[in-house]
This record gives C-alpha cells, sequence and structure tokens, in this order.
C-alpha cells in the first residue's frame, strides 16, 4: 500500500481522539545542532480544520488493525473500515519530514491492539526512541499507552514521551462493560496511579538533579466519549473531578460521540452533541481555575448541563442570593463567579481598582460583557439590587432559542453545527 | 512643535525619548518621525539645541513591564506608536507610577490593544510560516515565504533559530528576510512572493493529512477562521482544501444518515416485507426451494439470489457463518470465496470429514454497500438476522446436528445472544437452545485480514485447534 494512503486511513482512524496538546513540557531547543526541534512551553497550533480543531501535532495510529471489540470506536475488530499499518520508519519520516516544514509541533501516536498490549506498546516505544536517539528530535512526543501493557514499557514510553494518555472513554464501569468488554475501570485508573507516582518521583528527582533523567513532564491526560450512553454530565464532572484531584491529570478531553463509518447499532448515530461538549469544557475550566466544585454546576434533580447558556450563568441564575457582586471591594474569588468575568478581566480589576473607581463606561475598556455583568454586579454608578437581579425575567434575556442538534433533523443544523 | 526622527526600532526611540524627557518635552508637542531602514542615522533631534544647553532632570525610572510591554508595541505596523508610548513614559514619570495597572486608561488599553496584537503576530508567524524545501548545490536549503502584518521577523529569528539550528533556512517576507545558514543568522530586503519556491515533495502528503483528521460531522467554521483568520490562508497550502473540504461534508455525513436511516428502515418492518414462507416439510431441498422467494427483510432486493445452507442432512456438525459474500452471492453456494477455501484446509488439518459439515449462514442474503466498482461487504443488523432466523431454525431442526460451530461473532450472538464475546468464549463447548452443544469460533474472514504473515499463521493455528475440539465434541 502506497504512504498516501496509509496516512489517510491511520489520520482517518485518529480523528476521533480529541487532544492535540503541545504545552507544558520541557523547554528544549537544538541550538547545538546535533537535532531538531523545540518546545517552548507553550503549545503552538499550526493549523486548524473546518471541525475547529487545531492541527499541532501529527495525531496518527500506527495501526488500525484492533483486536479489541469497543463498540463506539471505528477501529473496532468488528468493523468493516480499510486497514493499513505504518511501519515504524515511516511514521519516524513523516514526523521529520512534517516538522521540517513547520506543520507540526510533534507527533501523537497511538495505535490498535494488535497481537497483544505489550507488543503494541513496544511498536510505539521504537517510534519514540528513535526520533529521540538517532534523530536527536527535540520536538513534542505524546504516546497513548495501553493500561495492560507491563509497568516496564510504561516505563519507556514516559522516558522518551513529553506526555502519555490513557483514554477512560467511559465515565462508568457499567457502561465500559457494555461498550469495550475488553476495558476495565479498575485497571485503567491502576495504570493511571503507577504514572503519577512516576511523574511525582521523576519530579522529585530533577529537583535535587536538574540533569536526571525526566519521565512525561507534560504529564498525562485522558478522554472521555460524551453521548455515546446515557451517562449525565453529573456523573461525567464528577469522574473528571476524581481523575484531576487523585490522578493529578493535566487534561481532561471530551469527545463527542460523532456518527462513525460502519456505527455499531446499539448506539446512537445521531450528530455529536457538540454544544454539550463545550458547555462540558466551560464547566471543566470553572473546576480548574475558577473554584468551583463540580456538584455546584448540576444538580442531582437535574444531572445535565443547561445547553442553552453556559455553566457558570445557570449556577448564578439559580444562586441570585449570593449576587450582585461590588466589583470595586469584592474578593477574588466571588469576582471568579460573576458570570461574564474570566480570570484575565478578574486580575485586571483587581490592579485598576486600588487606584480608580470602576463605573460602568469602565467595563468595556476591560473587555467585559457589559449586558452580561451588568445585571449581577455593583459598580460605582449601578446597583443590579435594584434593577435586575430578581426579575424572573433575567433568565429568559440570556436564553437563545437553540437546542441540541439531531442529525436526523437536517443536514444544514449539522453543517452549522456551532454556537 | 518638536520633530523628532529616528529609525524605528524600539532601541532609536527609546535614545530619543530619554532625551525628549531630559528636555521635559510635552508629549503633546512632539511629532514622530520615522526613517528608513536604508537612511543613514541622523542626529536625533535635528531641530533641537545642543544637550548641553538642557537642564538636568535626573534619571527617570520606569516600570520593568512597560520596557516589557514597550519592546512589543514598537514592532506595531500603527505609527500612532511612538506617540502612545511617549505618553505613557511622560505619565509614569510625572505622577502616575500606577499607570499600567490602569487597564481602563485609554492610553494603557490602546496600548494593551497593541502588545496583544503584535504577540498574536508573533504567535501565528511561528505557527503559519511553510517551509518548502529546495536543493541548492549538494545540499538542501528549507525556504518560507510569509506576510507578518507587524515588524515581528527580527523578533521571531530566535525562535526558528532554536528550532531549526540543524537546517538552513530562510524565511521571506515583503519587509524584510532572514536567513540562517547553520551557523549565522543574517536579515535582508524584502522580497516578493515570486521569489519563493513553488513547489515542495512532501506538501501532498500534508494535505492528505489534513483531509483525513478533519471530521465532517462536526463542522465548526467559525471556531477555525476566529484561530486561523482568512488573511492567513493565502500561504497556506492546506488552506485550498478548506472550501472542497466543507462541501463536501453534508455529502459524507449524508452517507452516514443514510446508512442508519436504511438500518431504522430495516428494522421499523416496511410494507413489502412478508414473514419468511418456511413450508412444513421433513425436506431440505423444499426448503432451500421456499428461501429463494423470500422477502422477510430489504436484503433480498440487495443480493443476486438467496445462499442456502450446503451438506448433507445427516451431517454431524454444522457451521454457521455470518452471510454470504461476493463471490457466494454471484455462485449462490456458502463458503466458496477466500474465506470458504481457507475454511476447507483448516477442516482438513483437523482431520473433519467434508462429508460430515453442513454449512451455511446466519443472513442467506449478501449485504453490500458499492465503493468505487466494488461491492464492499456490511455487518447484517439484528432485524435483518431476526428475519432470517427462521431458515436457521428449520435447517437445525432437519439437520440435527450434533454441534453448532459459530463462525465470528455474528452467528456466535444470533446463538448465544449480544453480550455473548467470542474473543473470551472461543473454542470452548457450550450448551444452547439450538442444537445440543454449540462452539464458537472466529470467522475465517477475520484471518485474512491479519496485518501480517505471522499473526495470520498464529491465528489459523488457534483456528485449527477450535476446529480439532469441535472434531472431537460432534464425535462424541
Amino acid at each position: 500500500m502506497e504512504l498516501a494512503r496509509k496516512l489517510a486511513i491511520l489520520a482517518d482512524a485518529a480523528k476521533y481522539d480529541a487532544s492535540c496538546a503541545s504545552s507544558g513540557t520541557t523547554k528544549r531547543t537544538s541550538r547545538d545542532s546535533a537535532g531538531l526541534g523545540s518546545t517552548t512551553g507553550s503549545g503552538i497550533c499550526h493549523s486548524y480544520t473546518p471541525d475547529g480543531r487545531c492541527v499541532s501535532l501529527l495525531k496518527i495510529l500506527l495501526t488500525n488493525y484492533c483486536i479489541y471489540d469497543c463498540l463506539y470506536c471505528i477501529n473496532r475488530v468488528s468493523s468493516d473500515v480499510p486497514r493499513a499499518r505504518f511501519t515504524a520508519e515511516e511514521v519516524v519520516q513523516l514526523t521529520l519530514d512534517f516538522y521540517r516544514r513547520n506543520y507540526i509541533e510533534g507527533l501523537f501516536l497511538s495505535s490498535g491492539i494488535i497481537r497483544n498490549p505489550d507488543y503494541t506498546m513496544e511498536q510505539v516505544i521504537a517510534v519514540a526512541r528513535t526520533l529521540r536517539i538517532d534523530h536527536q528530535f527535540r520536538g513534542y512526543i505524546h504516546l497513548k499507552t495501553i493500561p495492560e501493557a507491563s509497568p516496564a514499557l510504561i516505563e519507556e514510553a514516559g522516558r522518551w514521551a513529553d506526555r502519555i494518555s490513557i483514554n477512560i472513554e467511559l465515565p462508568t464501569e457499567i457502561a465500559l462493560k457494555e461498550l469495550a468488554p475488553e476495558k476495565d475501570l479498575v485497571r485503567t485508573e491502576a495504570a493511571m496511579t503507577g504514572i503519577k507516582e512516576r511523574i511525582e518521583q521523576s519530579k522529585a528527582e530533577r529537583r535535587d538533579n536538574p540533569k536526571g533523567r525526566s519521565f512525561a513532564p507534560a504529564g498525562q491526560s485522558t478522554q472521555m466519549i460524551v453521548g455515546a450512553t446515557d451517562a449525565s454530565d453529573r456523573v461525567i464532572l464528577a469522574r473528571a473531578s476524581s481523575l484531576y484531584e487523585q490522578q493529578k491529570l493535566r487534561r481532561v478531553y471530551y469527545s463527542a460521540f460523532s456518527p462513525i463509518p460502519d456505527a455499531s447499532s446499539k448506539l446512537p448515530l445521531v450528530a455529536p452533541p457538540l454544544v454539550r461538549e463545550h458547555r462540558l469544557y466551560q464547566a471543566d475550566w470553572l473546576v480548574r481555575f475558577y473554584g468551583f466544585k463540580a456538584q455546584e454546576l448540576t444538580r442531582d434533580a437535574k444531572p445535565d448541563l443547561d445547553l442553552a447558556i453556559d455553566p457558570k450563568l445557570s449556577w448564578a441564575l439559580r444562586n441570585r442570593h449570593q449576587f450582585p457582586v461590588d466589583l470595586n471591594k469584592a474578593p477574588r474569588g466571588l469576582l471568579l463567579r460573576v458570570p461574564g468575568l474570566g480570570t484575565k478581566s478578574t486580575e485586571r480589576i483587581l490592579k485598576v481598582r486600588r487606584w480608580h473607581k470602576l463605573r460602568v463606561e469602565d467595563l468595556p475598556r476591560l473587555r467585559v460583557s457589559v449586558k452580561k455583568v451588568l445585571p449581577f454586579v455593583i459598580v460605582a454608578d449601578h446597583n443590579a439590587a435594584n434593577l435586575s437581579i430578581d426579575r424572573d425575567d433575567l433568565e429568559g434575556r440570556f436564553r437563545p432559542g437553540i437546542t441540541q442538534l439531531d442529525l436526523f433533523a437536517g443536514k444544514s443544523s449539522v453543517i452549522t453545527g456551532q454556537l | 512643535m518638536e520633530q523628532v526622527t529616528f529609525r524605528a526600532s524600539y532601541a532609536d526611540w527609546q535614545r530619543a525619548a530619554r532625551e525628549a524627557l531630559r528636555r521635559e518635552i510635552d508629549p503633546a508637542a512632539v511629532v514622530w518621525t520615522e526613517l528608513s531602514a536604508e537612511q543613514p542615522a541622523l542626529n536625533i533631534f535635528e531641530e533641537l539645541a545642543p544637550i548641553g544647553s538642557l537642564s538636568p532632570r535626573s534619571q527617570h525610572r520606569v516600570p520593568r513591564r512597560f520596557v516589557d510591554l514597550a519592546e512589543l508595541i514598537a514592532l506595531h505596523s500603527d505609527s500612532r506608536r511612538w506617540g502612545l508610548l511617549y505618553r505613557l513614559v511622560w505619565r509614569l514619570t510625572h505622577g502616575e507610577p500606577h499607570l499600567l495597572e490602569i487597564a481602563v486608561d485609554p492610553d494603557v488599553a490602546l496600548a494593551s490593544q497593541f502588545h496583544k496584537a503584535v504577540r498574536q503576530d508573533i504567535h501565528k508567524m511561528r505557527a503559519f510560516v511553510r517551509f518548502r524545501k529546495i536543493a541548492v548545490g549538494e545540499g538542501k536549503w528549507f525556504v518560507a515565504w510569509f506576510e507578518p502584518e507587524h515588524h515581528v521577523l527580527q523578533h521571531n529569528a530566535a525562535f526558528f533559530v532554536d528550532r531549526f539550528a540543524s537546517m538552513r533556512w530562510s524565511i521571506l517576507t515583503p519587509d524584510r528576510s532572514a536567513h540562517w545558514k547553520g551557523d549565522e543568522l543574517t536579515f535582508t530586503e524584502g522580497v516578493d512572493k515570486s521569489q519563493a519556491p513553488q513547489h515542495d515533495d512532501v506538501e501532498a502528503l500534508w494535505l492528505t493529512y489534513y483531509a483525513n483528521i478533519f471530521n465532517p460531522a462536526r463542522v465548526k467554521v467559525h471556531a477555525m477562521e476566529s484561530e486561523m483568520p482568512k488573511k492567513y490562508w493565502r500561504n497556506l497550502p492546506e488552506a485550498t482544501l478548506i472550501p472542497s473540504l466543507l462541501q463536501e461534508a453534508p455529502h459524507r455525513v449524508d452517507g452516514m444518515i443514510r446508512k442508519s436511516a436504511q438500518k431504522e428502515a430495516a428494522g421499523s418492518g416496511e410494507a413489502s416485507w412478508h414473514p419468511a414462507p418456511v413450508p412444513d416439510t421433513d425436506s431440505l431441498p423444499e426448503v432451500a426451494a421456499a428461501a429463494r422467494s423470500c422477502t422477510a427483510c430489504h436484503l433480498y432486493k440487495l443480493g443476486t439470489q438467496t445462499v442456502f445452507g450446503e451438506g448433507p442432512k445427516r451431517a454431524k456438525i454444522m457451521f454457521l457463518g455470518e452471510q454470504p459474500g461476493d463471490q457466494e452471492d454471484v455462485a449462490g453456494k456458502p463458503f466458496v470465496g477466500p474465506a470458504g477455501k481457507l475454511l476447507d484446509r483448516a477442516l482438513e488439518e483437523a482431520g473433519i470429514e467434508r462429508d460430515d459439515v453442513y454449512v451455511t449462514n446466519t443472513v442467506k442474503h449478501f449485504k453490500w454497500e458499492p465503493r468505487g466498482k466494488r461491492r464492499i461487504h456490511q455487518k447484517p443488523n439484528s432485524r435483518e438476522i431476526a428475519a432470517c432466523r427462521p431458515w436457521m431454525e428449520a435447517e437445525l431442526r432437519l439437520v440435527k446436528p450434533k454441534l453448532l460451530v459459530c463462525l465470528g461473532a455474528t452467528a456466535a450472538q444470533a446463538i448465544f445472544g449480544p453480550s455473548f464475546r467470542v474473543t473470551r468464549e472461543r473454542g470452548k463447548v457450550l450448551e444452547s437452545e439450538f442444537a445440543a452443544r454449540a462452539l464458537a469460533t472466529v470467522h475465517p474472514s477475520s484471518l485474512l485480514r491479519q496485518p501480517d504473515e505471522e499473526s495470520r499463521a498464529r491465528e489459523y493455528a488457534l483456528f485449527v485447534e477450535d476446529l480439532r475440539t469441535a472434531g472431537k465434541a460432534a464425535s462424541k
């Protein structure tokens, strides 16, 4: 099979993995002229495809042959998609060729399970080792690891990779049993814990000896599929939250389950729930950077995030007794809870107000949406308590008439599936 | 009015501004005039009195943050930047030391807007430069053409050296050009686009990658355009694909909808379908003949003919596959294609007589979809499997095999239920409601799909092993 055909098949097979980050690793250059590549700590997105996703890494599978039968996966053994397999040398050459032309930051390599987990892991590692040793490649490498692979192999993967990841895919053991019979949540989490401990150990060692061997300096991440099962956002966010806390993950990615060629009839072949995916990312941000607890964002009685409005606004409308917030006096933690204020605008407010009393006219210069913020705040010349905070129609003002897209409702909505 | 002429660089502006500050010139009274890079350096304050005659004012101090900000703002293409920077310096040194923290101040807001634009341009240049490889003498050179919005080339050159120190490269822009020869960074004048190479032999692969990493089921053009504004598209080779990818997306999604709609329709039961007309007879040929006119599901419209089971009525073992393939559909006989040949070979190796065997399929019509000129196999869905089930039950009733061997997941799940996993249960002799004993193994076609010779040989050996188990179980 010619290389272009393999690339087409094995890129197509990799696109359902949302992760593409190339950030958070150690700084490296190739100034010594011996190798190729650099990392700056923050990632670069070299291109964007019309699905709105960034292209930072060459994201491919080594092979899409797979002995597993995970129903949500395009590459499951029972799917009739065309199959292909790269040689290690082909992946190495593609990575170098793409990198030299500045198309990519590095490589994100994953693979279908062939023969057994250890064999597969060895093949993946061989590519990374060749890049790092033979070609002195200093760009970014993200390796997908297989929880069933032996610890020695995971150790070696972490040695060459900036980031390693294991996809949890589904938030509950029951869903996993149903759709991915070969996977096991307990085993996956155990593997994550092993990786977490190894990362922490390596960090500690490198504090004493900065030249020491690193282990996945950009940490580990995972992905959960959204919409393939009936798991609620509450369940998904609780799982994500525990992964951040227990496993110290850098990122949890949410991937809207999207129609795949030769889909299993057990799964909903509807438009990917893109709005829901977006809301989950917003909620994830609120937990990581805004001091929210995951369980604040949904309720038992209504365990899914509101699709029409963002989760912070939704929380604020349910908790009006906590408003209005005085922008000239409130502490950071409270400012972060005001709909329409981001982390940056909050920092700006904290600085400005030491020298200047904020008024409504100042808000646009802080890059803050006046319409969104005013109902919840007090500034020198405005007090929401007297005007809007308790009005019944407040919620309606923020609620556009949008609903979750349905693939069968007509393709136009699929094409314009954007917020 | 004081005219200040200087070269448009931060260093030169800084020198001029220091002088202006020293002389207490009010920002409103200065006109900043840039010299082009080619003009010789002039006296910084042409029309001002000699420095010596000025009143000495002590050194002004500005916060470090101002310097960081100003260095980048100096790269902005807006000519107002010099006046803006001087106003900021003036105010910082004339009673407003905290000015930069007051984001709502118009000067600070404009400065942060300029700063942000330059930072973004720096970042986007790092992202969107595309090198093309050309041959130069014996070696190779990587050349890029880029059109930055602000004067960021020189600032960004260090980034490209860090990254591509072992390559020789040039980045050409309309303004200036940067060159790295492997040990030295030099700058020359700007050029026009015609000077840049037009081809690269890896670019086609990059386009292939770009087209295939795109998911047509989740089009989000706004998200793409906000991060990759259209102004950059003309120098991005992959951007030429965007219109056609967008145009094809609905058709590709449509195809997936159609497929699933077919599945739905198959499940909902349309008017033209009738239950399988199984005759009440003990004659296998009569049942087979009746099956030829079966319309219990829509597959009768798709397949050439019904492919009924074959083998002696007294067979000890019945093999149950998934459905006929392309060759079986044409021949009207089960297991005559590549998978059938492999099964024959494996039977022989396992010591099972062909005379003892009856072969058939769970679904007796070929389900396929066109791909080019070929008919590509499609898995039958549960509606189709259920519609065909009376035929399989009739075959089992008449043949009464000692052992039923399910080949592959479709057959195994039809017999043992949907949660049955061949990978876990293969080769085990089990009880079933359809036959005294049953055993599941992989479908021989899965052997043909193995990635390499080694795994094919290994899987084949396992398959033969399962058949041996079957042979033993059937002769008990």
